[in-house]
């Protein structure tokens, strides 16, 4: 009687035996994401279920992960199918106004530069010694784009998929921070303060229907391995353009993306657990997402600086630093940094589109390394 | 493949067709903006002559 109460007992605290040193750096890992989403406010709908992923899957005997186990079905379900990032996608797109981009089509080209980083940073992996498959994982946190980093991740390198959605995630909060110093050394004064002009004509409501039609024709047949991504960030932004879909926008846009928003922060956090998160390549991975991030605004800037010799002043370069896909942070830090140097100077609207063609160009640089992998039989 | 042909191919080929393809989407939203101007009586939903 008393060995089983003893071991009825002594299963209550079970726990405490196994838990281990790793479980304990990852828990405390977890209530620093909790913290910066909570405290901070930094990217809070994705941090704080990715900070609790990560507590729930330390604990030991919770068999969160295991067979069976509670994330192990959503991860399974969601992250490894791709319906999680695509799902996003549409919401994306439902919340995306491409008007500014319109106006100004050849801002595009700058969410083209903003994209050059992942190819740096891949080339920087390889020499580092990762193998192809997860220096593309590394490199594609340079999209600045969870959902874009999550879909290729988890397709060619799952066992990455917890340090390069953290790096993603934690980079595109912080590109308020990393930006400004960049283009501030790549630019002069002068620069910075060149007024765009704002064109007088809008832009028809055809157009921004077919517009969405038009990029996933022309960018899915170009690079047909983008297309899950492209499609669904397209059919979300015809959804909204064509306004007979208002349930299905709203729907995309607030319950769809909020439910997978919160299954998907749960499953990356799932992906932390300590044995499988705590080592040295994941410091590595870390370094080389800033590094990524780093290399697309300078890329971007310096792009931005291309189009204002070419254009004779009119473009300011500022803006190239907004050519990421971390909308609409990027295209706030290119306004404030303009304003800094004159109070009069708004370069928002400039800045949205760069910012949205950004959004573009992560999806399409993503695309197109896909199907040049494909290309070269790497996939 | 070679790690450094592999890497030299993917940099070289993913930036250029990077570029390429938004290239194509401007000469696109271009020609679309030139089929369907701007009216602002059909778009603000204002009276047709």
């Amino acid at each position: 009687m008393i060995s089983v109460i003893g071991s009825g007992l002594g299963s209550l605290v079970a726990g405490f035996g196994l838990l281990t040193i790793k479980n304990v750096i990852m828990i405390a890992v977890g209530c620093a994401l909790l913290y910066l989403g909570i405290k901070k406010d930094y990217e809070p709908l994705l941090l704080v279920p990715i900070g609790f992923g990560a507590l729930l899957v330390n604990i030991p005997l919770g068999d969160m992960m295991a067979p069976g186990g509670l994330l192990r079905y959503f991860y399974d379900s969601g992250v490894l199918t791709e319906i999680f990032p695509c799902l996003i996608f549409v919401g994306i797109g439902a919340m995306t106004d491409f008007g500014p981009l319109l106006e100004n089509p050849k801002i595009l080209l700058l969410g083209a530069a903003g994209q050059f980083g992942i190819f740096l940073t891949l080339a920087l992996a390889l020499l580092l010694g990762f193998s192809k498959l997860d220096a593309v994982a590394v490199g594609v946190i340079g999209a600045c784009d969870g959902p874009t980093a999550i879909y290729v991740t988890s397709k060619y390198a799952p066992h990455l998929l917890g340090a390069v959605s953290v790096a993603a995630y934690s980079y595109m909060s912080l590109v308020p921070l990393i930006q400004p110093p960049i283009m501030r050394a790549l630019t002069t004064e002068k620069e910075r303060k060149i007024r765009m002009q704002y064109p007088h004509k809008s832009v028809s409501q055809t157009l921004k229907i077919i517009f969405p039609i038009g990029v996933t024709l022309i960018t899915c047949i170009i690079a047909p391995k983008g297309t899950p991504l492209m499609g669904m960030i397209m059919l979300g932004n015809l959804m909204r353009e064509s306004g007979v879909v208002s349930r299905l926008t709203k729907a995309s846009e607030n319950e769809i993306a909020n439910i997978v928003t919160l299954l998907l922060g749960l499953s990356i956090g799932a992906t932390m657990e300590g044995a499988a998160f705590l080592k040295p390549q994941t410091l590595i991975v870390l370094g080389l997402g800033l590094i990524a991030i780093c290399l697309d605004t300078v890329a971007g800037v310096l792009f931005g600086k291309l189009m204002c010799f070419l254009t004779k002043g009119k473009i300011n370069p500022l803006i190239g630093a907004a050519g990421i896909s971390a909308y609409p942070m990027a295209a706030r830090v290119a306004q404030m940094e303009g304003r800094k140097y004159d109070k009069h100077n708004f370069l928002l609207m400039h800045a949205m589109g760069a910012n949205t063609g950004g959004q573009i160009g992560s999806v399409i640089a993503a695309a197109v390394m896909l199907s040049v992998l494909k290309g070269m039989g790497i996939i | 493949m070679d790690n450094f042909t592999f890497g030299f191919t993917i940099t070289l080929v993913g930036m250029g067709g990077t570029l390429l393809t938004m290239w194509v989407l401007t000469l696109f939203v271009d020609v679309l903006k030139k089929f369907f101007p701007y009216r602002e009586n059909q778009e603000t939903g204002g009276e047709k002559s």
